[in-house]
């Protein structure tokens, strides 16, 4: 019986969650949106989340109905992420802890993602694709630690397609990806674009720097709409290309997409057909849970804190480096 | 017909392949499938590319004297390519999660490969997908034997082969075959992480083993691509 709540703000979305026994009491959620051309910003991004998490703390003690005495454990994201921003949630889950009197736990972003999606999903032991604006990973469990098989080693897919969408002036409101997904679901004509997998690693850089160069002289001969098709069909096929290389390295018949990029429909219905191909299953969430939230952080912690990990108040930093293969996984066999 | 009826021997992610006799010949047929996830015209051009890259290095590699299965047609159309048969033979993956690493011949298999590795990128081919599972052993006559000796593999008398050059390409630069030598270190963690010292008697057999040649700019290269994936700060 493990009441937890969960903070997260290492990039642009703040959340709040409360988790009691794997239920979901509460999950509620800011996005910082910056104009359409324009990325967010550490500093910018920091301020939006020191102004609303006072507002979406509130928010979630009175959906779940809890009070603070209830709770077993505070957990907050202590990485990866950006500084500025992963601080503030850090400093409110400090003085929170001291004001409640209630332990304290740092959680890694990317376990957060998996353990999430392998609650929502009830996939048993899943490859898991993990793909959003700062991470593509492909990582599979073994002996205590999500090992990391593949991964980008540039740039992360969804900083592909936001980038992308900054070149076209796409609306950022809800999201880039999202309007890049609207934008594909109206394109027609293909445009070959670099296709970059090695071995079970991908790279998208040379893709978005032939896009920001040659921007212009493409727009004479193929529609915004046909250019995010191809850009999506492209960067798709890399992923489940060297996802079912991992299945077929780990002799997995399960996948689960985790991440903000996975909520994508395309990319989903596009991994289903290629594990309809080999009998095996694939594990989506939508929205709510794909992009980052406080629940997974409390779900996470909460799994943590059942199995016996403990924080001390001094270790209570941010990092911005934590690499999901660094996390001691106490709580699977 | 010379084409014997062909049996599946296994189907991989990419690729089904076959075994039949082709020209009285052991023959292994890799037949690379429609994929129907990915848009059609990329999914013809991939299967070119990779159709194309692996019979060029092939031949590459044999003029290099590395040993891989022999080459015996290409078929664009059909997607096929037809390749010589190692009946007998165990992956270096299999090798390791059988026999561990503690045994004999462990050490002097592990300088192999990073001696072949380091005549591949002399060479200019960069494998594109180095991994255990694309690294056989095969049992290697020796002087005056007509037939392969049951305890090739307890003797160590091993030859390796490599194979599934699919990834691969033949002109390469220090940035891929610092990728190249990347992409396996990270192979190795994730399949053998409880061996730890494996990449490090590989590196040290690849750097050492062609003393007129200078290894220094690859290696370089292979820090900075390692330094760049570690650093990333993965945001979001």
């Amino acid at each position: 019986m493990v009441l937890a709540i969960g903070f997260e703000g290492s990039a642009n979305k703040l959340g709040v969650g409360i988790v009691r026994d794997g239920q979901i009491i509460a999950n509620c959620r800011r996005t910082y949106i910056t104009p359409p051309g324009q990325g967010f910003l550490p500093r910018e991004t920091a301020e939006h989340h020191q102004q609303k998490v006072h507002e979406v703390l509130k928010e979630a003690l009175d959906q779940s109905g809890i009070t603070p005495d209830q709770i077993d454990v505070i957990c907050y994201t202590k990485g990866p992420g950006m500084g500025a921003p992963l601080m503030v949630c850090a400093i409110v889950a400090r003085t929170l802890s001291l004001m409640w009197k209630k332990p304290l736990l740092g959680i890694n972003h990317c376990i957060g993602h998996i353990e999430m999606g392998r609650l929502i999903t009830n996939a048993y032991n899943p490859t898991v694709l993990y793909v959003s604006g700062g991470n593509t990973q492909i990582i599979a469990y073994d002996r205590r630690r999500y090992r990391i098989f593949g991964e980008t080693i540039d740039i992360a897919v969804g900083n592909c397609l936001d980038r992308f969408a900054r070149v076209l002036k796409l609306s950022n409101e809800p999201s880039p990806g999202y309007n890049i997904e609207q934008a594909a679901k109206r394109g027609k004509k293909y445009l070959p674009l670099p296709y970059c997998v090695k071995g079970m690693d991908v790279s998208f850089s040379g893709i978005l720097s032939l896009m920001e160069t040659k921007i212009d002289e493409l727009l004479k001969t193929y529609t915004p709409d046909d250019l995010c098709y191809s850009l999506q069909e492209t960067v798709f096929a890399m992923l489940v290309e060297i996802t079912e290389r991992a299945m077929a390295h780990c002799g997995s018949d399960e996948v689960l997409i985790v991440g903000g990029v996975g909520c994508n429909v395309r990319l989903q219905e596009m991994m289903g057909v290629m594990c309809k191909e080999r009998d095996a299953r694939v594990f989506a969430t939508d929205e709510r849970f794909c992009i980052d939230n406080g629940v997974m952080i409390a779900w996470a912690g909460a799994l943590a804190y059942s199995s016996g990990t403990r924080m001390d108040f001094s270790e209570s930093y941010i990092t911005q480096r934590y690499r999901t293969d660094d996390v001691e996984v106490t709580w699977r066999d | 017909m010379d084409e014997s009826e062909p049996q599946l021997l296994k189907q991989g992610a990419e690729a089904r392949v076959y075994i039949c006799k082709y020209l009285g010949r052991d023959t292994v047929i890799k037949e690379r499938f429609q994929k129907k996830y990915r848009h059609p015209d990329l999914d013809v051009e991939i299967v070119k590319e990779r159709i194309r890259n692996e019979a060029r290095s092939i031949l590459r590699c044999k003029f290099a004297n590395i040993r891989t299965p022999a080459l015996y047609l290409v078929d664009f159309e059909r997607r096929k390519i037809y390749m010589e048969y190692l009946a007998t033979n165990i992956t270096v993956k299999d090798f390791i999660a059988k026999h561990g690493t503690a045994n004999e011949h462990f050490e002097k298999i592990a300088k192999t490969i990073g001696e072949t590795l380091r005549k591949l990128h002399d060479n200019n081919i960069v494998h594109g997908d180095l991994t255990t599972s694309n690294m056989l052993l095969i049992p290697k006559l020796q002087a005056g034997a007509e037939q392969i000796d049951p305890a090739w593999l307890a003797k160590g008398h091993v030859e390796l082969v490599m194979i599934d050059f699919g990834l691969s390409y033949t002109d390469a630069s220090i940035e891929d075959k610092g990728v190249d030598l990347y992409v396996l270190e990270r192979a190795l963690l994730s399949t053998h992480s409880n061996y730890e010292d494996l990449f490090a008697i590989i590196l040290k057999a690849y750097v050492v083993s062609n003393p007129k040649g200078n290894a220094n700019e690859t290696i370089k290269r292979f820090e900075e691509v390692r330094a760049r994936g570690r650093k990333r700060t993965m945001v979001g």
